[in-house]
């Protein structure tokens, strides 16, 4: 029988460590991913985990030790937020070439500057080109699920790819919600024994890693990379299918709510689903036939299947929590669209920022979308597609 | 690498110190000794290598290091053999850019040698100036021009920082006589448990301007003028391992340096007295901390 808690996102996030009992876990503090090694370092304290936590100096010096740790042939987890992920930076794009398949809890925040502690997507939308898988959440409940499932899928041999949680910060990582936790000998079973092929501590077979990699060679080692992540969209199903049978709980690229008979439609991540959901649920009350596709795995970025499923509305919002400053619009919005049109699906798109710097997102500002697709539905006619909600003045 | 560097003899010197039936996995910071040890698909390491970037090889080890505890622990490792975990970092990945990953991992005690490989300027780029740049040396970043004569700061004193650091082991060695002073300390950085550190000193041709086949006698000479003393430090008491019976001027040992010539311009001789007097004084402040902490 699963297990009916009350528990944070950062808790579940802690607990899913707890069950995955990694090798090693290096991490830094900072807002609103702190409490995740907190926690986890009572558990190390208390001889519930079998691993070693370092307590590093800096983000950097984190990810640097997920590498060595990774390398050495052990399960390497961290987690972070914001400039903490910026700082890693450098060394997020090493891990993801080493192949390397560390996991990574990120409590979504905005990137600095000027400095602010709460929400939007900024960090992620940083390194969304660094080659590791991401996968977002909505709640608690699926940062928790997303967790589980990551190593089956970043440690399988046609992927080999580092992998990234994210879910809202304060919005779901402090915010206490009902959940349903996995009993520890299922999650371990699940999980599985890592077991790489190559690894710096195997003393029978020693290995260089992490070369000086020139113009003969780097450019096949980078598509053998774009295969891996290509390869990874197979995997993520399959390890969703798999779960589904231990939990009843069904995953896939995205969740669509509603979105089969819709004729508008909200795209986006993490939180914003679950007010979108509340909606969605008001309008088709008064017969409006809205609908939200809720994108769960933004890299490998399911383009095909978001075009097909998007093909049949009348008119598209995509939601962006991060800027991208570019004077055309967000990163999502940028995705979903060049996948709508080499698919040839026509349907009209435009994109909101929203939620910068933890800016609420409420029902209203998500309302007032869905009345403006009601209006491009009718007319066909776009206007500005680059637009803000919630924005004042 | 360059015919001449002073960098080979210290990692094979470090590596003989290795017991035979040890493993040991080796971090290297981006630098010379990386770059030309490991130009895929090739390797010159025999036992694990790993690479990451610039500044992080004591942090990139100490999750090594880190895995090898945890697993060990659940016996997911064999029971017998031992691994023994050695940095490699030039003074650039050392001094400057690795400073804080440097101290972040002897701070936490991982049980690591850490080997500064110090050839004085950030050599693989082209002879920029670091934090171990003696002052009034000409580099790229500093040269030396006719307003200001080279590099105007003092260099760093690494191995006092590390000794801030209350590790069981530190020592500053260079490859010389035989190379029994970087053996012995190699051997006791490695079989000391927790986290030690070796500064040595690594001459560059390029950088210093010196003929390739005078390696060993820069190294003599940088002893012998007590511009780079031999000491250790264990657990906080210093010894030093080589006091010249007759210390010679520096001059001796900026002469044959292209990066001083400068400094042997008429006009210039307050260049060699300053650079002088800052060697008698560390000198002599290392001959007062022998004392101190030599103290019943």
């Amino acid at each position: 029988m699963s297990i009916r808690e009350r528990l944070s996102g950062n808790e579940a996030a802690a607990i899913a460590m707890k069950q995955i009992n990694p090798d090693v876990v290096a991490a830094f503090p900072i807002t609103p991913s702190t409490e995740i090694p907190q926690y986890f370092s009572t558990f190390v304290s208390n001889g519930t985990v079998d691993t070693e936590f370092v307590a590093v100096e800096s983000e950097h010096s984190a990810m640097s030790a997920c590498i060595g740790a990774e390398a050495a042939g052990g399960r390497a987890m961290t987690a972070t937020s914001a400039n903490g992920l910026s700082f890693m930076w450098e060394m997020i794009y090493i891990a993801s070439s080493m192949r390397l398949p560390i996991v990574m809890s990120l409590v979504n925040r905005a990137v600095s500057g000027p400095l602010n502690i709460h929400n939007d997507h900024s960090d992620a939308m940083g390194v969304r080109d660094a080659g590791w898988i991401m996968l977002f959440s909505e709640n608690n409940q699926e940062a928790y699920d997303n967790l589980v499932m990551a190593h089956r899928i970043a440690e399988h041999k046609d992927v080999l790819l580092p992998l990234m949680v994210c879910q809202d910060g304060f919005i779901t990582s402090h915010s206490i919600e009902n959940i349903e936790l996995i009993e520890d000998d299922k999650v371990k079973e699940f999980v599985g024994k890592y077991k790489p092929e190559h690894y710096l501590l195997n003393a029978k077979e020693p290995i260089a890693m992490g070369p000086l990699d020139l113009q003969a060679y780097l450019f096949e080692h980078k598509k053998q990379q774009a295969q891996a992540m290509i390869n990874a969209k197979q995997v993520i199903l399959d390890v969703a299918k798999d779960f589904e049978k231990m939990t009843g709980r069904s995953y896939s690229f995205f969740e669509e709510y509603k979105l089969e008979d819709a004729e508008i439609a909200i795209v986006c991540m993490n939180s914003t689903a679950g007010t979108t959901k509340f909606v969605v649920d008001e309008l088709r009350s008064n017969g409006i036939k809205a609908g939200l596709l809720k994108v769960r795995v933004y890299r490998p970025f399911p383009a095909e299947e978001i075009a097909k499923a998007l093909s049949h509305v009348k008119a598209v919002a995509v939601l962006d929590k991060a800027d991208s400053l570019n004077a055309a619009g967000g990163a999502l919005y940028t995705d979903v669209t060049s996948a709508m049109y080499v698919n040839k699906n026509q349907v009209p798109t435009v994109n909101y920022i929203y939620g910068i710097g933890g800016r609420d997102t409420k029902g209203d500002d998500i309302k007032g979308v869905y009345e403006d697709l009601q209006k491009i539905a009718q007319t066909g006619n776009i206007e500005n597609p680059y637009r803000y909600m919630g924005l004042r003045g | 690498m360059c015919a001449g560097c002073g960098a080979p003899p210290v990692a094979r010197m470090v590596l003989r110190a290795l017991k035979e039936n040890d493993h040991a996995v080796i971090a290297g910071a981006t630098g010379c000794m990386e770059v030309s040890t490991f130009i895929y698909p090739y390797t010159a390491w025999t036992d694990s290598f790993v690479h990451t970037a610039f500044e992080n090889a004591a942090s990139t080890l100490s999750g090594v290091e880190a895995a090898y505890k945890s697993m060990k622990k659940q016996g997911k490792l064999p029971a017998d053999g031992d691994t023994k975990f050695i940095a490699f970092g030039g003074d650039g990945g050392t001094y400057d850019i690795g400073l804080q990953a440097l101290s972040g991992a002897m701070e936490r005690g991982h049980d690591m040698v850490y080997v500064c490989y110090d050839n004085g300027a950030y050599m693989n780029t082209g002879i920029q100036r670091s934090s171990a740049t003696p002052k009034f040396a000409d580099t790229t970043t500093t040269p030396a021009g006719s307003v200001i004569p080279g590099k105007m700061q003092s260099r760093k004193d690494l191995a006092k920082i590390m000794v801030g650091h209350h590790l069981p082991y530190v020592a500053q060695t260079i490859a010389l006589n035989n190379f029994k002073d970087l053996y012995e300390k190699a051997e006791k950085a490695i079989y000391t448990e927790g986290a030690c550190f070796l500064n040595v000193l690594a001459p560059c041709p390029r950088g210093w301007g010196y003929p390739t086949d005078m390696l060993m006698q820069i190294n003599k000479l940088a002893v012998e003028t007590c511009y780079w003393p031999l000491y250790e430090v264990i657990d906080g008491k210093y010894k030093i391992n080589y006091k010249p019976a007759k210390k010679l001027p520096i001059e001796e040992f900026l002469r044959p340096q292209k990066r001083f010539k400068h400094m042997f311009k008429p006009g210039n001789e307050w260049m060699i007295e300053e650079f002088q007097k800052e060697v008698d004084a560390r000198w002599q402040e290392l001959l007062d901390l022998e004392e101190i902490t030599n103290k019943e």
